[in-house]
């Protein structure tokens, strides 16, 4: 495979349909970078001509803003603004609910006008369209399944019905957490709490939500955010359960069952 | 003897509009003490959030079997007020039932369904301290709620059920007069519910009939008086200030932040510093975020001053599930709290002068405002469209941009914005290293 940057296609005066923004986590961290490779993975194999910044991708300044810093917020952006511009980036797609939220809702009034597209999305319209197929008997045919929304794609942008579409395609059975769609549970990682301990409590909040998913019953626990991931992954550690409940990004269980 | 009843009528209803009034503008004041922001784009969309949200009360149908409930005691509200309507008008001009001859065979049906609903309130009422004290349901008894707040609720609701039991009371003694043919009371049909226990009085004298009928007739206006100067001191206000408050509701996707326009400029001038000749320089420093009521918005006030302290959000609150002390609820609580006590102080001497304290660190602490994971359950819950996050928000920003008082980890995390462009201490250049494994 032959992951491009927009400054080759530029280089060669062409432009790609997507521009795929990785985000940090997603560069960086080892788990995440499964995800990424995963996505890539789909976008080579339909055929879809996408670019990545590369090094000339800054973190979009989400934690930065929820935090309180606004001017490392608008540093980032600011730079990140121009380098999207400067390349004419019409189309972002990413795998990042933070990066996701803060292009679409946040940057257009900073002068970053893009069509901004989660992979969840991406996904379903790629299955609906029939560019990505499943195999015929895939290995989570009939497996419980049960699916965590992130804050930032379900209550933060309202979507709730792809990343279940994209499930229904393998065939599963979607099994809901107690508190799910617009009653979800936060994983405890957004608001730049990934970052930091929490507050003292009674219990940490990916322990709580790794009960509620290990309680479904279900053997996988769909995320589609590297945050949740993180947290999950870490929840299901604290119940016993890793060895029986895996928890994977949807990119990566559409990567492994595609034809 | 009549001319009197009518005059005390006068007095009383005088002085308790007269009484609203002026509590109604010192709120406004204290609304006002926000900073300004503007909120009336899009009019469509604010017209069908206060269809929606404050009339149709969409959210409360987030849990169906309260909502009902709360619907009885809402509708009756609403509709009693109509009733309310005759009685003030009976009692200015010294009549009885003034609507009855107009309305004809008409008027016994309205009172029916009034009736009615006075019933579905009472009982709606009833249910809804057994579930405050007996039941003891969890969002209704956290500690955010000790003292008045609780008291309060309680209070609402005994009041609420004496006035219908009075409205009720005050039309079994008419019926039972009605029915001996007392010239003063015209004879309107039987009513729905009060039909009922007619029977009960027959025992009594006709000048006994009176009295009571009187009595009721007295206490509920009165009570309803009184009703009207409590609301404003209380989480009852909601019932007038959640049509505004929807309206005024955030149109935004609940994710978006609120831009800082003197933040973005400054960095944009350091950015591109050749911009910065043709700029004038900036009149005054700005402030970043809000250490204090003023310095948040009016929008932000006006939330304060609608929240039914109900603690939707706070049931939904992760932060709040996992025992942490962040309490949405207590994030608006404290802002009215706050919002009163400044404008108790601009009442007494004219203008705000720094009284010591502020609203973060005396009402909300650093420990709750740091345990927020802006997942918007609050914004979600809320059926009066309330943003505690908004609130939070921006006190973390004064606390990050005035005062540099972050965690450590949080200071690690901007420097390493700052400097490697990722919130972790890798190097920039291995950013694409999964896709050079992957090209191989
Ligand atoms: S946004 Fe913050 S305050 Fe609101 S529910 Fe989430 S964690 Fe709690
Ligand atoms: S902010 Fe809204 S949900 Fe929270 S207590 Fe007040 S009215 Fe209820």
């Amino acid at each position: 495979m032959q992951i491009k940057t927009m400054a080759e296609y530029f280089a060669n005066g062409e432009t790609p349909e997507i521009l795929f923004w990785v985000g940090c986590a997603g560069s960086f961290d080892q788990r995440a970078q499964k995800i990424t490779k995963a996505f890539a993975t789909i976008l080579d194999k339909v055929g879809v001509r996408f670019a990545i910044l590369g090094k000339e991708e800054s973190c979009t300044g989400d934690p930065a803003r929820r935090a309180g810093n606004e001017f490392i917020f608008q540093m980032m952006a600011q730079n990140n603004i121009a380098v999207l511009n400067g390349y004419e980036v019409k189309k972002i797609v990413t795998a990042c609910p933070h990066c996701f939220n803060t292009l679409r809702n946040e940057y257009p009034e900073l002068g970053g006008h893009y069509e901004v597209i989660h992979h969840a999305t991406y996904l379903q319209q790629l299955i609906d369209d029939g560019k990505i197929r499943m195999q015929e008997s895939g290995s989570f045919k009939g497996r419980k399944i049960t699916y965590h929304d992130s804050c930032y794609l379900g209550r933060a942008n309202n979507i709730y019905e792809a990343p279940r579409k994209v499930l229904e395609a393998l065939d599963a059975e979607l099994v809901e957490m107690k508190r799910c769609k617009s009653n979800g549970l936060c994983c405890g990682a957004g608001g730049a709490q990934m970052f930091k301990e929490e507050e003292k409590g009674t219990t940490r909040i990916n322990f709580e939500r790794g009960r509620e998913a290990v309680d479904t019953g279900a053997s996988v626990i769909a995320a589609n955010c590297p945050f949740c991931m993180t947290m999950l992954t870490d929840g299901v550690k604290e119940q016993g359960k890793e060895d029986n409940v895996q928890v994977l990004d949807i990119a990566e269980m559409i990567a492994q069952q595609m034809v | 003897m009549h001319i009197i009843q009518e005059l005390l009528f006068v007095i009383a209803f005088g002085i308790a509009v007269y009484l609203f009034y002026r509590k109604a503008r010192q709120i406004r004041q204290n609304i006002l003490l926000g900073r300004d922001v503007s909120l009336n784009d899009d009019p469509a969309a604010r017209w069908k959030n206060v269809l929606l949200l404050a009339f149709g009360q969409k959210k409360m149908f987030r849990n169906p079997l309260v909502a009902v409930l709360h619907f009885f005691v809402y509708a009756g509200f609403l509709i009693i007020n109509v009733e309310i309507l005759e009685i003030i008008l009976d009692g200015i001009l010294g009549k009885h039932r003034l609507f009855a001859p107009l309305l004809g065979s008409l008027y016994p049906v309205l009172i029916g369904c009034f009736e009615i609903l006075a019933a579905l309130v009472t009982i709606g009422c009833a249910i809804f301290l057994v579930r405050r004290n007996i039941v003891k349901v969890k969002r209704l008894n956290q500690h955010e709620l000790d003292g008045w707040p609780r008291s309060d609720a309680n209070y609402i609701l005994v009041t609420e059920i004496v006035l219908m039991l009075l409205f009720l009371t005050m039309n079994t003694a008419d019926q039972a007069l009605q029915l001996r043919g007392h010239e003063h009371y015209i004879n309107t049909g039987t009513f729905w519910v009060s039909g009922y226990f007619v029977p009960l009085f027959s025992g009594l004298s006709d000048g006994a009939l009176i009295g009571i009928e009187r009595g009721c007739w007295w206490l509920h206006i009165l009570g309803i008086l009184a009703f009207l100067n409590y609301l404003p001191y209380s989480k009852h206000l909601h019932i007038i200030l959640a049509f505004p408050n929807a309206y005024y509701a955030d149109l935004r996707p609940k994710g978006k932040v609120e831009n800082m326009p003197a933040v973005q400029k400054e960095v944009q001038l350091m950015l591109q510093p050749e911009l910065a000749a043709a700029e004038a320089p900036a009149a005054d420093i700005p402030k970043f975020g809000a250490k204090d009521v003023p310095d948040l918005t009016w929008k932000n006030v006006l939330d304060a001053y609608s929240c039914t302290e109900c603690g939707r959000c706070t049931a939904a609150c992760p932060a709040n599930i996992t025992g942490k002390k962040l309490s949405p609820r207590k994030i608006m609580m404290d802002t009215r709290d706050r919002a009163e006590e400044i404008g108790l102080q601009i009442a007494k001497s004219g203008s705000f002068t720094e009284d010591g304290k502020t609203l973060l660190r005396d009402y909300i602490t650093e420990e709750e405002l740091r345990a927020c994971t802006s997942c918007n359950a609050c914004v979600q819950e809320c059926p009066v469209s309330i943003n505690p996050l908004h609130i939070i928000l921006q006190l973390r920003r004064h606390l990050v941009m005035e005062e540099s008082s972050a965690p450590q980890e949080w200071n690690m995390m901007f420097s390493n914005i700052e400097n490697n462009m990722a919130p972790w201490k890798m190097s920039p250049d291995d950013r694409d290293k999964w896709a050079v494994e992957m090209n191989g």
